[in-house]
């Protein structure tokens, strides 16, 4: 039939929305990476294509300091909250539902209920007392911090995961007189640890991009690049800015395919 | 049930709460418990370099809506925190209602793609979802200021002579908002058209309904669960913003985060700051239990 084909799901002005919307969405992005290629100093005129402002970066011991702080309470507050997570996850499933696990729940899912702001003025609170107590300055603090508002992230993939885990590998394992560390070890964490490494990558993403929290726990001269990009928007903007923003989105990509891929061979 | 499998229960319960040790305990001491010193805070009195004086007042409460007047110590209405407020519901209310005017149509437009090309639209609203919160305020910044891409664009074009000011203005704010709220408003919109049996579609239209009937009789109700959630988690945010309306509302156009900030800097009144901290969180937590309601419903009369 040479007649237009009626397709129910199709409802006016639906795509053109969608089309604009995908385009306003990657504008914004696109101009912010092409401007981090711009050779002028000033971010609002174009003179032409430079690589000067990622040597300007790589170079800056500014942003050289705030990039491995960032790594490393990322790093821990990854390994910290998935560990917690892991445990909590294996606690909370898989069993008979247990008077309290609604607590347990409410209480891994609280920091994403309750605003960043409010969070982070509670342990500024918090911890100013503990460093005027203790005289102790360190990093641990932004750690610990990240640590907590991690864990829902991680706990959320490792659960999924193991809610679809198939129980009678365990019960085979046990038939044939595993014990139960070595029927964890052998036959439960092989089958987790997609789960385990997809929130602990979450896990380090969101510490990676936190900004409030962070801002209102370090000390001084604790900058990660997220707070060091903050305050240097007060000042005068450079394309510099734009450089470091791309190179920490392009790390954001990657995590995601990598998130993605290792997401997708569940199914 | 017999005893052993009474101790047995009893067993697996105790596991499950050792199990979830680790993480409540990190839970408490750096989430749950420091919101409890923010309720100790918000009846304490302010010191005078920051900080509070361990006696007990309500001004931190009372400052929330009301001022003393430096002359008389009489109480008058504190206009200027009203206007703050006024401005965080209103930016966020307008924030929910375009990110699902924009969100709806793009969600139903991943939706109905081919099962191959989905995936490939669905990570292309991830993406964004992911990407620094900061990076993309700034990211909008380079779009909207003064010499920013859109002014060049619209006076090269002829358009405009003088380069529209948006930038530090309520508007900047909205459009910032909106923008890096999007995602959360698509993502589950997205997951709940992606149920939909799209047969009742045909059996609307079978019905002789109009696409605009079809749409507000079938597609609205089924998927209102989708709709509420992507509202919620697009206004909680929204309401407690603070590098947003910091980076593209220059500081004058304060939400209410910020305010909560001014009074823990500056502003050197931490029991305000706590007062108002805990009226935001109360709000937040109403929003949710709404939230939680409608979900429960769901569930019950979907599966």
């Amino acid at each position: 039939m040479a007649t237009k084909t009626f397709s129910v799901a199709k409802l006016p002005g639906f795509t053109t929305t969608a089309i604009i919307v995908f385009i306003a969405l990657y504008l914004p992005i696109l101009t912010l990476v092409a401007y981090s290629f711009n050779a002028s100093q000033s971010v609002a005129v174009w003179g032409g294509f430079s690589w000067d402002w990622y040597v300007k970066a790589w170079n800056n011991d500014a942003v050289k300091d705030a990039t491995m702080r960032s790594l490393l309470i990322a790093v821990c507050a990854a390994v910290i909250s998935t560990a917690a997570a892991t445990m909590a996850a294996l606690g909370t499933t898989r069993r008979k539902a247990f008077k309290g696990q609604t607590f347990i729940y409410v209480m891994i899912n609280q920091p994403l209920m309750v605003p960043e702001i409010v969070t982070a003025v509670s342990l500024l609170i918090l911890f100013g007392m503990v460093k005027q107590a203790t005289g102790i300055q360190g990093i641990g603090y932004v750690i610990f911090a990240h640590s907590a508002f991690c864990i829902p992230f991680a706990y959320l993939p490792i659960r999924a995961r193991l809610e679809g885990m198939d129980l009678t590998l365990e019960t085979a394992a046990a038939d044939l007189y595993a014990t139960p560390w070595q029927t964890f070890r052998h036959v439960t964490l092989p089958i987790l640890l997609p789960g385990v490494i997809a929130g602990a990558m979450l896990a380090f993403v969101i510490s990676l991009d936190d900004v409030v929290i962070t801002e209102f726990t370090k000390s001084g001269g604790q900058d990660t690049l997220p707070t060091y990009m903050l305050g240097q928007m007060r000042r005068q903007l450079t394309p510099e800015i734009n450089a470091i923003s791309s190179m920490l989105l392009a790390l954001t990509i990657v995590l995601l395919t990598a998130f993605f891929l290792l997401t997708r061979k569940n199914d | 049930m017999s005893a052993a499998e009474k101790a047995q229960a009893a067993q697996s319960t105790r596991n499950g709460w050792l199990l979830s040790t680790p993480a409540l305990v990190i839970l408490t001491l750096f989430a749950v418990g420091p919101l409890m010193i923010v309720v100790v805070y918000s009846f304490l009195a302010p010191g005078q370099y920051g900080n509070v004086e361990w006696q007990f007042s309500l001004d931190g409460w009372r400052g929330i809506l009301w001022t003393k007047d430096i002359f008389d110590d009489t109480y008058g209405i504190a206009d200027a925190n009203i206007s703050i407020f006024w401005r965080s519901i209103k930016l966020s209310v307008l924030t929910t209602v375009l990110t699902f005017a924009v969100g709806f149509p793009t969600a139903w437009f991943i939706a109905t793609r081919p099962q191959k090309s989905r995936a490939l639209w669905l990570f292309l609203i991830t993406i964004p979802f992911w990407t620094n919160l900061l990076i993309r305020t700034y990211a909008i910044n380079e779009v909207i200021r003064n010499e920013g891409l859109m002014n060049t664009v619209l006076m090269k074009l002829g358009a405009i002579s003088e380069p529209i000011r948006l930038i530090y203005t309520d508007t900047a704010v909205f459009i910032g908002m909106a923008y890096v709220y999007l995602p959360l408003m698509v993502l589950p919109l997205f997951a709940a058209i992606d149920r939909f049996d799209m047969r009742l579609l045909e059996a609307g239209y079978d019905l002789y309904a109009s696409r605009m009937q079809v749409l507000r009789r079938v597609i609205l109700p089924i998927v209102k669960p989708g709709i509420i959630a992507g509202s919620i988690l697009v206004f909680v945010p929204s309401l407690g913003a603070y590098v947003t309306p910091r980076v593209l509302g220059g500081g004058k156009q304060m939400m209410i985060g910020n305010f909560i900030d001014l009074q823990f800097g500056q502003g050197r009144n931490w029991p305000l700051g706590a007062a108002l901290s805990l009226t935001l969180l109360v709000i937040v937590t109403a929003a949710l239990l709404i939230y939680v309601k409608y979900a429960n419903r769901d569930v019950s009369n979907g599966h």
